[in-house]
């Protein structure tokens, strides 16, 4: 029986094999891998590029306190990019879960329709929840769009559930009893982080502190993307990756608030909108730092009226 | 020479609810081509779309095309430079000579003309250079790009195409693939390259399980069904019939404890989640069974069995947390909370929509149990078990509410609040909970006009379509006498609205002729069981023979007071009494008599003597006499026509005359 981290080596081994880049996870707090700039930056613009990496992503709503056997504040992604997508991707992706000890022949696999879309990234895409006997263990999605820009190149993104796929391969109702390593089960290790961080998120979080943190970086966001100057000679040096860092704080913020409750009725579309539009400034800005293209205008589609 | 044709678009999975419509338009796509052919198939698996067609011809027929030159007037210049153009396009085989063109004689005197043979072109030709543009107009609703930002669109990446006329290929490149002969079988039983010919690609196919017609996967998914109880359930069964290649059902346990949650709970874990058949036992209650359909041959260890079970006893394990979590507060206490849900950006809270409901609900003559469920309406989607199955929303807060104590006519009017969902589905089951569904979705209705939120060509964001059918099934069926206008609040757009939603409801859900329809919604629609009572009785009426030439005198006498009021300069006559004294003896004064005798009294009874008086009457009398004759008979003729017009406008009736 593969572990936990066995799981997880033998996955980055693979694509590692299919010409991946290998990276570890982004150091700044995130809801999925694909907010991570290794994602959101690297599939702008007409550059090819392959990359993997483990991404604990949180999400501060369904955290339930260490209890509920299938559900975490804080999950692990495998996150792999491949850019543009080769005509075999499902091939790939199929004996991927080979490469784990899944045998095909003796299991059930369906694509199921599951159109993948992030409103406060601007970004979007077409796919497939991967059902292995009923159970879904992969998004699999073609991206069209992010930051509110076309793609040149379509990627494919798949992004493993790594707790679920463990407990699958290791037959336990609850990933807390999913073995990492030999003799340290998952909870072990984790058990303590969503416990605490479901007591902080929806008890002990002051609100306006978040509140207060939300708008400083926001502001420092807003100052880098309207300080940046498209005509500038030394542009290749302006630092807009800090600036994304900074939305990524925001949208973390957004994300803990909202499980605090602290976000009203009237407010929530207006954050979202208010995320979106630093993460679609930060993707345009990038594009013309890295590729000289003319940014054009964001694209602001109908407030999410629903 | 005849051949058949074979074309099959590999693609990834395809959504399977689109595959039927895209056939549909594949079909017709092909059609539009205009090459003959003696029959067309479509079938479709979740990979591939294959259309096949018998008796292509090998090439198009021979044609001939004449080509027009210049008089035989011309100078010569111009003759001979029409040889020489005739020349370029018969090349060097013949010689082109003057003095062999045939002249033509046309009405504007003689020319000079050639036939030209036109051979047919190969059929082949005319696919290969029509298909790489039909394919990507194949209808569906969403669409991607793949290969790049001005690559193709397709619904999902196209991976092989397999087009072969008889025993040749049709070449062409779409998305850089090109057409061949070779599909791919079954992705984890068949192989990935199969060479295929016209004549066995179906049989090859199923060599490597994948079963081409959706018919037989059907059939045998529905043949393994059979023996078992299984709750009978055709879009679900249309679901997994497009979403396999070779189905093969399966049949899991869950433990018995988990019958103790309600059933409607259970069923839309398996069934919206995990798309499972549930299970009956021979009682008609759900036995602690469900059968998955796999996308694969057989299950010999049993390890998609016990996966699929583990599966959904996480699933039920996670509804049976929710439902116990959520019994801790009564629904009645979370009435607060719905300061919290918004309905809608512009329209606020659930909380103030609840409260617009309760008026509503008064207005309508509610009683308390009305109230009292209106209050509680949505206060299950602050319930945990709503926010994991939002599908769930009204019945769980009916079963909390059951739960809960309240009484009947309440607990079933939280519970029905969104029916009718179709124009298939029931109206709610009590009158109290009729009177809260009408009030909800007339609440949505009315508010989402008020703020400019009312759809647009197919874009129908918080179905307001179906909520004002909704209304229109509920008031008609459920016989409740109110007045719609008074409803609307004088919003013309959202009376229009309903209009629209009225006149679908008759024509096309029950059934009346569109002219009927037209006829009596013009004598008022704002009373629904007023205007289906008329309905039925204009449909008896069209039977007599009395009808259709008694409405084309309505018609006729709508026209001559319409003429009378232009003729007057738009302006309305003056109400007249009818003065008797004017009356001429004979078909006129018959005709008065005969109002006289039968005003006030159902159409139905008098129709039969009142049509020959009026024929009569048209026949014989002159409307438009000199003198104050004409303004009585005008009179006579409106005072007739009001009398009848209650039921319906007959001069909408559309007659065969």
């Amino acid at each position: 029986m593969l572990s936990f981290q066995q799981i997880i080596f033998k996955l980055k081994e693979y694509w590692a094999e299919r010409g991946c880049i290998i990276q570890e996870p982004y150091d700044v707090e995130v809801g999925a891998g694909t907010m991570c700039p290794e994602t959101f930056l690297r599939v702008l613009g007409p550059k090819p590029y392959r990359v993997a990496y483990v991404q604990p992503s949180r999400r501060p709503a369904d955290g339930r306190y260490g209890d509920n056997p299938n559900r975490l504040f804080k999950h692990s992604q495998l996150q792999v990019i491949l850019k543009p997508s080769p005509d075999d991707i499902m091939e790939q992706y199929l004996a991927s879960l080979e490469a784990i000890g899944i045998d095909l022949r003796k299991h059930d696999i369906k694509f199921e329709e599951d159109n993948w879309e992030s409103p406060t990234l601007g970004a979007w895409g077409i796919g497939w929840q991967v059902m292995l006997d009923g159970l879904e263990i992969t998004q699999f999605t073609y991206f069209q769009q992010c930051g509110g820009i076309d793609l040149d190149l379509v990627p494919a993104e798949l992004t493993y559930g790594l707790e679920r796929l463990s407990a699958f391969l290791q037959v336990k109702d609850s990933v807390y009893d999913i073995e990492w390593t030999e003799g340290v089960s998952y909870g072990d290790v984790r058990y303590l982080d969503e416990l605490q961080y479901s007591v902080y998120n929806f008890e002990a979080a002051d609100i306006p502190t978040l509140w207060k943190l939300f708008d400083l970086h926001e502001g420092e966001a807003a100052r880098l993307l309207a300080a940046y100057d498209p005509k500038s000679p030394g542009k290749r040096r302006y630092p807009l990756l800090a600036a994304y860092d900074q939305v990524l704080k925001c949208s973390n913020l957004f994300n803990t608030l909202d499980a605090r409750g602290a976000i009203s009725v009237t407010e929530r579309v207006g954050v979202i909108q208010r995320v979106r539009k630093l993460a679609v400034g930060v993707a345009h800005a990038w594009v013309d730092q890295q590729w000289g293209m003319p940014p054009g205008l964001p694209v602001e589609e109908e407030a999410a009226a629903q | 020479m005849s051949v058949p044709f074979l074309l099959e678009i590999g693609t990834e999975e395809i959504p399977d609810w689109m595959i039927p419509a895209a056939l549909a338009s594949l079909r017709l796509l092909f059609e539009k081509l205009e090459i003959p052919h003696e029959s067309v198939t479509l079938d479709a698996t979740p990979r591939r779309l294959t259309l096949r067609a018998e008796g292509l011809p090998a090439r198009q027929a021979d044609s001939e095309e004449r080509i027009l030159g210049p008089a035989k007037s011309a100078p010569p210049q111009a003759v001979a430079g029409f040889a020489r153009k005739l020349q370029s396009i018969v090349g060097t085989s013949r010689i082109v000579r003057l003095e062999d063109l045939p002249i033509e004689t046309t009405p504007k005197g003689e020319y000079y003309s050639f036939v030209r043979e036109v051979p047919g072109r190969p059929t082949k030709d005319i696919l290969a250079e029509a298909l790489p543009g039909l394919i990507p107009r194949i209808n569906f609703p969403k669409t991607m790009y793949w290969t790049g930002k001005s690559g193709p669109r397709f619904i999902r990446p196209i991976r092989w195409i397999v087009a072969l006329l008889g025993e040749d290929i049709v070449p062409f490149e779409i998305a850089g693939v090109r057409s061949g002969n070779v599909t791919s079988g079954h992705r984890r039983l068949g192989a990935h390259e199969i060479i295929v010919t016209t004549s066995d690609y179906e049989r090859r196919l199923r060599d490597h399980y994948v079963i081409l017609s959706a018919e037989e996967r059907r059939a045998k998914i529905s043949n393994e069904l059979a023996g078992i109880l299984v709750k009978r359930d055709d879009a679900l069964l249309e679901t997994l019939v497009y979403l396999t290649e070779y189905p093969t059902t399966i049949v899991g346990r869950f433990d018995r404890q988990f019958l103790e949650l309600p059933a409607e709970v259970l069923v839309t874990v398996m069934r919206h989640h995990q798309k499972y058949f549930s299970v009956e036992n021979e009682w008609g209650g759900l036995a602690p069974q469900f059968v998955a359909v796999m996308n694969i041959d057989a299950d010999p260890d049993g390890f998609v069995r016990r996966g699929n079970e583990r599966v959904l006893r996480a699933r039920f394990n996670d509804a049976r947390f929710f439902w116990e979590t959520d019994q801790k507060r009564k629904l009645a206490d979370r009435m607060a909370d719905l300061n919290h849900v918004t309905f809608q950006a512009k329209l606020g809270t659930y909380a103030h929509k609840s409260g617009r409901i309760v008026a509503l609900v008064q207005k309508l003559g509610g009683d308390g149990h009305a109230i009292r469920a209106a209050h509680l309406l949505k206060c299950d989607l602050t319930t945990e078990l709503v926010k994991e199955f939002t599908e769930l929303q009204g019945i769980v807060g009916g079963l909390y509410a059951r739960t809960q104590g309240e009484p009947e006519p309440v607990w079933q009017a939280v519970y029905d609040q969104y029916k009718p969902e179709s124009m298939d589905d029931a109206i709610p089951r009590n009158r109290t909970g009729r009177i809260v569904a009408l009030a909800d979705k007339l609440d949505t209705l009315r508010e989402c006009f008020r703020v400019g939120l009312s759809p647009t060509g197919s874009r129908d964001p918080f179905a307001l379509r179906r909520a004002a059918q909704g209304v229109v099934k509920i008031v008609v069926e459920g016989g409740m006498d109110l007045e719609l206008s008074e409803l609307l609040q004088d919003d013309a757009q959202l009376s229009a609205f309903f209009e629209e939603r009225i006149r679908y409801y008759f024509k096309d859900i029950r059934g009346f002729r569109y002219d009927e329809v037209n006829a009596a919604m013009a004598a008022g629609r704002s009373n629904l069981a007023d205007l289906e009572a008329r309905l039925k009785r204009i449909q008896n009426l069209r039977s007599s023979a009395d009808f259709e030439p008694l409405a084309a005198s309505f018609k006729r006498i709508r026209n001559i007071l319409e003429q009378a009021r232009s003729g007057s300069g738009g302006q309305a006559q003056p109400p007249a009494e009818i003065d008797e004294s004017l009356l001429e003896p004979g078909p006129e004064k018959d005709l008065y008599e005969e109002y006289r005798n039968i005003a006030g009294q159902p159409i139905e009874n008098v129709i039969g003597r009142l049509r020959p008086k009026v024929d009569v009457f048209f026949d014989k009398v002159l409307v438009n006499a000199p003198d104050a004759r004409r303004q009585n008979r005008l009179t006579l003729l409106s005072t007739l026509l009001a009398e009848f017009s209650t039921i319906a406008d007959f001069s909408e009736i559309v007659t065969q005359s």
